[in-house]
């Protein structure tokens, strides 16, 4: 090994009591990496985080922190950064207190102290909010003095729970691109916490998904949205026809109708994963697969359709919208044609 | 309303701006609250102001004030009662602040019993377990006596004003210790974990994020016991401690007289004083009122406690809680004693200190029955009457009822008392009594010193009561009186009932104004038969009969009041749940 990863985890499981939280957890987070852990409530992923910053002790297996082993190290001692879901700034102190408490803790001198403060506040845009309380602030406000709070201490970790949960829907795309960009620049591991697949495609270099504690599948966002490794990952990121059936004979039964497959495909029970816009609609001519429509979502830029195939086989499929293109209507006869290099299939 | 909604367009804007927007009903309800607060509140308290700063002639005049300070007796009694309070509230501290702690930042297998501790010593009012301590603590007491055997040493505690701190002390540190606790397990637990993350630990943690975030609830706790020990009349007159202020005033108006001004300037100090304490703590939480900044999270984590920290909370857990139960097992032995003096334990036991109270004065527990039962009435009808005008109706000036009703908790039972005697001494009922002195005035001064938590607790009954469970009930066709009748009333009876157990459980034992105010036996309340009982040595034992039974009565209540308090919570907390 050349160099040591951010953030190596090793065989990490830790529950409270007979709950089992995390299952035997491995990741290695990649130095100057943006790293995110995807999954539902409950699968584990806030908890992860939180071992990471010391918060709890694993049951079992380590943690290692620039190649040195932290995992029994208290939480003050660690040197890595955590950004709370809410916050968590201390209302009895100024925005300038709460970013110069981190220093003073590591004895910083006043002089210093005041230049990283500044430079901390200038860095996420607040120098000039530096003597109000936190109530004052707006939430976006007090998210990038929670920012600078931490990055004023200089961790060689920045981890981030939930970020963007606390701020209005209109705000979060643009701080999330904010955090990127402040990322990239200053070139700090980070791992982000989100059950947002968008905001995990969006920032991540690579990211986990997990689920019951386990982490299922680890690759760049692109890479596991176009190859999940099962139906969970499949189904979680984005929309997903999962469809459950058979590997006979070449093709895939189910329903009543007969679908594409991926080469190389043994026979035997198996789920064919479609993404909506693998199904492509064929108002006339020649189709693979005939179908009816079942109702159809307008959704602006494109068109979401319910349609029913076969015996009893419901498929899902977008089609983009351009002026002038009607949707069709509810019964109207359409023919599906499934490019089968989309399909991936699945163990059922 | 209808009346209201047309917008100042159509007509003279300045007419839509004065428009008087109310309903008759609604005046004549405010009218009727204000009528009442206005006599048994503003007026005698404004006769105490007014006797203090005028001259015989009716003149403005500091004269009274000026003999105040140059009579040493006041000046001595002046300081000796700020001494008492703001010892009481240091020793109060060192026991509820260690408790606070414990139950609050640990997992402390005992954290149940100091809850407990935390209410029993308030279910006894100070003056009765102030005799109970003296045989306890005492010169002479079984503390002394035993430490005397054993060690010849003795303990002062309860002498002279030592003894008032120290029984006031252990009566109000549940005050601190409960707003305290509160404050600390509201600290969400990020601010902590933040702490920890930037590098703090331990007491620097502590010093740092905890106790500034925790300052608040301590002061509104400590605020309370200085004003509460400050204002006192009944523990130290029931010790023979007589040189504070409230004793003072107390003797002047019943020994010099009602024309005597130096009772009034006393009201006027305890008043002014009680207003700065409660000002000044609201002056320096200013903008510290950090319980709602703090989103999400949950409350502040408890961690394990290694076994030499639980040794060492036990360790002051358990004689705390002695010392805590100290006055009841005193106040119980003492009504089953048959003699108690000069001995560690009474010489015998007996119930014959019951029979006596229950055969020869029983008019001591009727009375109280009855006069607290309809203060508590009048303050759920009032408290419903304020809250329901200011919080559903648009009547102008309905805040002034709310602000005029709260302003009861600076004026000290003394005070009150005083000033109900000076305003209607020379109004006679029918029968030839004086209606200050009557039973019926004793009920109204009960009514106006629990208003303000029978308010409090009627206006957070409404505010819980969502409007559009209301309108809901309008939407179906039901006009005001029904819904009030049928929607509101039964959704705020759990609160109700808790504040009309709350004002009947604390009238019962308040004394300061009954002892201004109550002058014959018959006439009088449990808490003045206390009072007089325990004035001889030979009525100890059945003084402390009636103090088991006020006790008893108490305790049942506030256990009462806070089930009824907490069914309440849940099913609110039911309905919370069952929304989207």
């Amino acid at each position: 090994m050349s160099e040591p990863a951010g953030v190596a985890i090793e065989h990490v499981s830790f529950g409270y009591g007979a709950t089992r939280v995390l299952d035997g957890v491995s990741l290695e987070i990649r130095k100057g990496e943006f790293f995110a852990f995807l999954g539902p409530s409950g699968s584990g992923k806030t908890t992860l985080l939180r071992l990471v910053a010391g918060f709890g002790t694993p049951d079992s297996g380590r943690i290692l922190i620039g190649g040195r082993d932290a995992t029994r190290q208290p939480p003050w001692a660690r040197n890595v950064g955590l950004v709370f879901q809410n916050y968590a700034l201390w209302p009895h102190m100024t925005v300038a207190e709460n970013v110069a408490f981190g220093l003073q803790r590591r004895r910083v001198p006043r002089a210093e102290r005041d230049r990283r403060v500044r430079a901390a506040l200038d860095l996420v845009g607040l120098a000039h909010l530096m003597d109000r309380r936190p109530a004052q602030l707006s939430g976006g406000q007090q998210q990038r003095v929670a920012i600078a709070r931490t990055l004023a201490i200089e961790p060689e970790v920045l981890l981030l729970d939930e970020p963007l949960s606390n701020l209005d829907a209109g705000l979060r795309a643009g701080v999330r691109a904010e955090l990127v960009e402040l990322q990239r620049r200053l070139g700090l591991t980070t791992i982000l916490v989100t059950h947002d697949q968008e905001e995990a495609n969006a920032a991540a270099d690579r990211m986990a998904v997990l689920n019951d504690g386990k982490v299922l599948q680890v690759g760049r966002p692109a890479e596991l949205y176009d190859r999940p490794a099962s139906r969970f990952v499949a189904g979680f990121l984005g929309t997903a026809n999962l469809i459950e059936g058979r590997v006979d004979g070449g093709a895939f039964q189910a329903g009543g109708a007969r679908l594409p497959l991926p080469p190389g495909a043994a026979s035997g029970p198996a789920v064919l994963a479609l993404r909506p816009q693998a199904l492509r609609l064929l108002r006339e001519g020649d189709a693979t697969l005939p179908a009816r429509v079942l109702r159809a979502e307008f959704l602006g830029g494109h068109v979401r359709y319910i349609l029913e195939a076969g015996e009893a086989l419901t498929l899902v499929a977008e089609e983009p919208h351009l002026r002038g293109l009607d949707p069709l209507p509810p019964g109207a006869p359409v023919g599906v044609a499934i490019d089968a290099s989309q399909a991936t299939l699945l163990r059922a | 309303m209808s009346t209201t909604a047309l917008p100042a367009a159509t007509g003279r804007p300045w007419r839509a701006r004065l428009r008087f927007d109310a309903s008759p009903v609604q005046v004549a309800a405010a009218l009727l609250v204000l009528a009442f607060l206005l006599a048994f509140l503003v007026v005698p308290v404004g006769r105490v102001f007014l006797a203090a700063f005028t001259d015989g002639e009716g003149r403005l005049t500091l004269v009274h004030f000026g003999d105040f300070f140059r009579t040493s007796l006041f000046r001595e009694s002046f300081l000796n009662s700020l001494y008492v309070a703001g010892m009481s509230v240091a020793v109060a501290s060192v026991l509820a602040v260690p408790l606070a702690v414990i139950v609050s930042r640990f997992r402390f297998p005992g954290a149940a019993l100091v809850s407990t501790l935390g209410v029993l010593p308030l279910v006894m009012p100070p003056f009765v377990g102030a005799v109970a301590m003296q045989l306890v603590f005492g010169r002479n007491g079984s503390l002394n006596l035993l430490l005397m055997d054993w060690f010849g040493v003795r303990l002062e505690l309860m002498d002279g004003l030592n003894g008032v701190v120290f029984v006031q002390a252990l009566h109000y540190f549940p005050f601190i210790l409960m707003n305290l606790s509160a404050s600390l397990s509201n600290i969400d637990t990020a601010m902590e974990e933040a702490g920890q993350n930037l590098g703090a630990r331990g007491f620097t943690l502590m010093r740092t994020i905890v106790l500034p975030l925790a300052l608040p609830g301590y002061l509104a706790g400590a605020s309370l016991v200085f004003v509460k020990v400050f204002d006192d009349l009944a523990t130290p007159l029931l010790l023979n401690v007589t040189n504070m202020l409230a004793p003072q005033a107390y003797l002047r108006v019943t020994s010099v007289g009602l024309g005597d001004p130096m009772g009034y300037v006393i009201g006027v100090i305890l008043v002014v004083v009680s207003i700065l304490a409660m000002g000044g703590a609201a002056l320096l939480l200013r903008g510290r009122d950090y319980s709602m900044q703090q989103r999400g999270g949950g409350g502040l984590g408890r961690r394990e406690m290694s076994a030499g920290q639980r040794a060492l909370a036990w360790a002051f857990v358990v004689p705390t809680l002695l010392l805590v139960l100290a006055p009841h097992i005193g106040i119980a032995l003492l009504s089953l004693a048959t003699v108690w003096s000069f001995s560690p334990l009474p010489d015998g036991y007996t119930l014959a200190h019951f029979s006596t109270v229950l055969r020869e004065t029983p008019q001591f527990l009727t009375n109280t029955l009855l006069y607290c039962g309809l203060a508590g009435l009048i303050d759920v009808v009032l408290g419903v009457t304020i809250a329901w005008l200011v919080l559903r109706t648009r009547l102008p000036g309905r805040r002034v009822l709310d602000m005029l009703a709260m302003a009861a908790l600076a004026v000290p039972g003394l005070v009150l008392g005083i000033g109900i005697l000076r305003s209607y001494f020379g109004v006679q009922l029918p029968d030839g009594t004086a209606l200050a002195t009557s039973w019926i005035m004793l009920t109204i001064v009960y009514a106006v010193r629990r208003l303000p938590y029978a308010l409090r607790a009627a206006t957070a009954a409404l505010q819980q009561v969502h409007r559009s469970l209301e309108e809901a009930a309008e939407n179906m066709g039901a006009g005001k009186v029904t819904t009030l009748t049928h929607i509101v009333i039964p959704l705020m009876a759990g609160g109700l009932a808790a504040a009309f157990v709350t004002s009947f459980a604390t009238a019962a034992v308040e004394l300061s104004a009954t002892l201004v105010l109550a002058t014959r036996d018959v006439d009088a309340p449990l808490s003045y038969g206390i009072y007089v009982f325990m004035q001889s040595p030979a009525g100890r034992g059945a003084g402390a009969a009636l103090g088991v039974i006020a006790v008893l009565t108490v305790a049942v209540c506030t256990f009462a009041a806070n089930r009824l308090a907490e069914r309440e919570r849940r099913r609110r907390t039911r309905q919370q749940g069952t929304a989207p």
